[in-house]
């Protein structure tokens, strides 16, 4: 394998963890707004596993950042002068956001600011940061004067950007209500536990509805993109097993509780299920960065260059293991934490 | 004005707001680590409410530090993306080992803020030594690829940009980085200590206090001192080695702040004043005649190369004089206080038994505003005194920047969000600590 092909499969692989985490973060962020003064204790619950960890998803969207100047300068140079604008008003509603979260809780009389800010964050962020894809599948990028030029006027009358949002809101509130399905019964909360079941069992076909109708707007100018996808359809077939796995186990009857249902089971099939499908649209979006002007091999970095940034993630990856595990421990399995009143 | 202005304007407001969280986020975690080991080793209350205020204060800070953290570095891909195209080939490594740091700051920041309490002693102050060790680990990394800029190493660049025969890790310890990094970190160090000594002043100046608070506060406010006076001691020291970086591989960087135009030894040193651009002079400074040869390198004749020697179009701003004039005019008068503050703490306190004296407490109010500007001076300074490269003879300004159009909204909007969040976190930290003030600490602490 090329060393451009190994750089492109650590960094999907970067932004798709942080898809799933971004997704549960920000979700729960919605759901906790949604849910703030709800009979169970579902807003509570929420709001229960964002406190200790939006700082390390927050870490971890700069680390995607600094993997893709790192891996593929010349592509960074060419987004960072694109996506100026909405990557500086993510910037903006990011650090608003980050403020509230460690202001309220140092003062109470800010909470419901907090709730309120992160809600909305929590669905304008992901929106915003889902520009990418529709962006990078060429036809919003005009060079004149020999500079870049992103067209916005067209960018944002494109229906093929507002599938591209729908698609990416529904898959972040899918994601996190089963992910927060699953945090709850672990907390033995079984009216949140309900709540979040229902809602995961609403958006799932949502999800699908909204995927199949971005490919179908899919502009002119991404047909090769289509063909590519079609290339790949072994791995959309499986991601579909893997939905339909995960969609059913939520019916599965469990012995903790009245309610049906395995979340644990159901939230690892459906981030299998993007797995898969994320997979096959990267494989099919290959050899571009962002079409047409610019692949993997124009952007790629000095050879020296990602070796040594390999090894160091190897060494830190091998440092934080333990830390994350401690982390673990302490905020997603400690019952004195998981079931305090 | 023209984009590259904007540009770095833009990128200056960023970083002028984001450094003085980022610099008390390394400070401080050394004092609350400071605090946790002494409340281990005498077995004193006082010490672990100082580390839990201390705490609070510092995640407050960190809310911001975090977000602007981000900001900055995002923004390093949208307003210089020449220059993040030649960092990303080069240099990427520390920020991305940087990261790494960021991650273990994070980790334990969040179990030692919320798990404090399910955590047995010593796995606490572990907690709280790995923050303060990826606090400083971050700011060290960073430093990194700012000394490079200052001094690039590690790559050969042809003609027409195209970078070939790369070293990551030449790159990385370039030859000012040791240098530079141990300066950013001790002299963030001394702002943290400067920072409590001030909180502490002002309580004492203010009075009002119960004989607990009293003793809580002396303790400290001493204990700040201390810290203080070490380590404005040695960022003196590595300042002046920073300076002889400077001599050896940025000279117009020196001649510049210094103010020398004509090559020469036994080269005076210019104190204050301001470079006249029309006579090309410092004017209205104090000379004290060798001083500078012999600070660039311990010789009265060493030869130190004046602006003359350099094409003027590639001249440093002569503003930079002043700045470094500041810098290091604070640097000396913050470390002058702290040996008087402790001077009289003995005299006053052990020998006389009188009471300290006010005016010396109100002085010592204005330490930690006072390091904060001479970190901001010394950016200033570093960045500026580089122009007009943004990579040292690599890359100018101008080549780096942004061509987009759009800056000016979006720098408004981000200093209006500068201002918001500066004056939310210093609203949140009174009304916080005015709603839990230490007397109530003593009531409800019966220890861990």
């Amino acid at each position: 394998m090329h060393e451009e092909v190994i750089a492109i499969l650590v960094l999907w692989t970067f932004i798709f963890i942080y898809s799933i985490f971004g997704s549960i973060d920000f979700g729960a962020g919605f759901w906790a707004m949604i849910y703030h003064e709800h009979r169970t204790s579902a807003g509570k619950i929420a709001n229960r596993f964002l406190s200790p960890t939006w700082e390390i998803t927050n870490v971890f969207l700069v680390l995607l950042v600094v993997a893709f100047v790192g891996f593929f300068p010349k592509g960074a140079f060419t987004l960072g002068t694109v996506l100026l604008i909405p990557v500086s008003l993510i910037l903006f509603l990011l650090a608003i956001r980050s403020a509230f979260m460690v202001f309220s809780y140092s003062v109470q009389g800010y909470r419901k600011t907090m709730f309120f800010i992160s809600g909305i964050c929590g669905v304008l962020i992901p929106a915003l940061l889902i520009t990418v894809l529709p962006v990078s599948q060429g036809g919003f990028i005009s060079g004149f004067n020999g500079r870049d030029v992103l067209l916005i006027g067209k960018l944002f009358t494109s229906p093929s950007l507002y599938m591209y949002i729908l698609f990416g809101l529904t898959s972040e509130l899918f994601l996190s209500s089963l992910f927060l399905a699953d945090y709850s019964k672990v907390s033995k909360q079984e009216g949140a536990y309900r709540l979040y079941r229902g809602n995961a069992l609403l958006l799932g076909p949502l999800t699908l509805v909204a995927a199949v109708v971005t490919l179908l707007v899919l502009p002119p100018e991404a047909n090769w993109l289509i063909d590519n996808l079609s290339d790949q359809r072994i791995w959309f077939i499986l991601s579909f097993l893997a939905f339909l796995a995960g969609y059913g186990s939520l019916w599965w009857r469990n012995r903790d509780m009245d309610t049906a249902g395995k979340p644990r089971l159901a939230l690892l099939a459906i981030i299998a299920q993007y797995g898969f499908a994320s997979y096959g649209y990267g494989m099919a979006h290959l050899p571009y960065i962002v079409y047409p002007g610019l692949t993997i091999y124009d952007a790629f970095t000095a050879k020296e260059t990602f070796y040594s940034l390999m090894i160091m993630y190897a060494v830190g990856l091998a440092i934080l293991t333990p830390g994350f595990y401690v982390f673990w421990r302490l905020f997603l399995k400690d019952k004195r934490y998981l079931q305090q009143e | 004005m023209d984009t590259v202005v904007l540009a770095r304007s833009f990128f200056g407001t960023s970083l002028a707001f984001h450094i003085i969280f980022a610099t008390l986020g390394v400070g401080i975690p050394l004092m609350i680590v400071i605090a946790e080991i002494l409340h281990q080793v005498k077995n004193d209350n006082d010490y672990a409410i100082m580390a839990k205020r201390w705490t609070k204060a510092f995640a407050v800070l960190l809310g911001v530090a975090i977000p602007s953290g981000t900001i900055v570095g995002v923004q390093l891909s949208l307003l210089w993306p020449g220059f993040m195209e030649i960092v990303g080939k080069v240099i990427s490594l520390p920020f991305q080992i940087e990261l790494f740091a960021f991650f273990i700051e994070a980790l334990f920041m969040s179990i030692y803020v919320y798990a404090a309490d399910r955590l047995p002693k010593f796995f606490r102050i572990i907690s709280v030594i790995l923050v303060a060790v990826g606090a400083v680990a971050s700011a060290i990394l960073i430093t990194a690829v700012n000394t490079w800029m200052n001094t690039p190493d590690g790559f050969k660049i042809t003609k027409d940009g195209t970078i070939f025969d790369v070293n990551p890790w030449d790159a990385f310890f370039n030859p000012s980085f040791l240098s530079s990094a141990f300066h950013v970190s001790v002299t963030a160090y001394m702002t943290g200590a400067f920072a409590v000594a001030s909180v502490g002043a002002y309580k004492l100046l203010k009075g009002k206090l119960s004989k607990n608070e009293s003793v809580y506060h002396k303790k400290g406010f001493l204990l700040a001192m201390i810290v203080g006076l070490l380590f404005s001691l040695i960022s003196s020291f590595s300042g002046h080695h920073s300076a002889q970086i400077l001599h050896e591989h940025s000279p117009e960087k020196l001649a510049a702040a210094e103010g020398l135009f004509e090559t020469q030894r036994y080269a005076p040193l210019a104190i204050g004043g301001f470079t006249d651009p029309k006579t090309e002079e410092v004017k209205y400074g104090i000379e004290i005649p060798w001083m500078l040869s012999w600070l660039a390198a311990g010789k009265f004749d060493t030869k130190v190369k004046g602006l003359y020697e350099f094409p003027r179009e590639t001249w440093p701003p002569f503003y930079v004089h002043t700045l470094f004039n500041v810098m290091v005019g604070i640097g000396f008068m913050l470390l002058g206080l702290a040996a008087v503050a402790l001077f009289f703490w003995w005299y006053y306190g052990k020998r006389k038994k009188r009471p300290y004296p006010r005016w010396l407490l109100f002085l010592l109010i204005f330490s930690g505003p006072l390091s904060m500007l001479g970190i901001e001076f010394g950016w200033i300074f570093s960045c500026s005194g580089r122009q007009p490269w943004t990579i040292y003879r690599v890359q100018t300004t101008a080549e780096a920047a942004t061509q987009s159009q759009n800056l000016a909204p979006l720098f408004l909007l981000f200093i209006g969000l500068y201002l918001m969040l500066g004056i939310l976190t210093i609203l949140i930290l009174t009304s916080y600590f005015k709603r839990n003030p230490v007397s109530k600490e003593f009531e409800k602490y019966s220890g861990y």
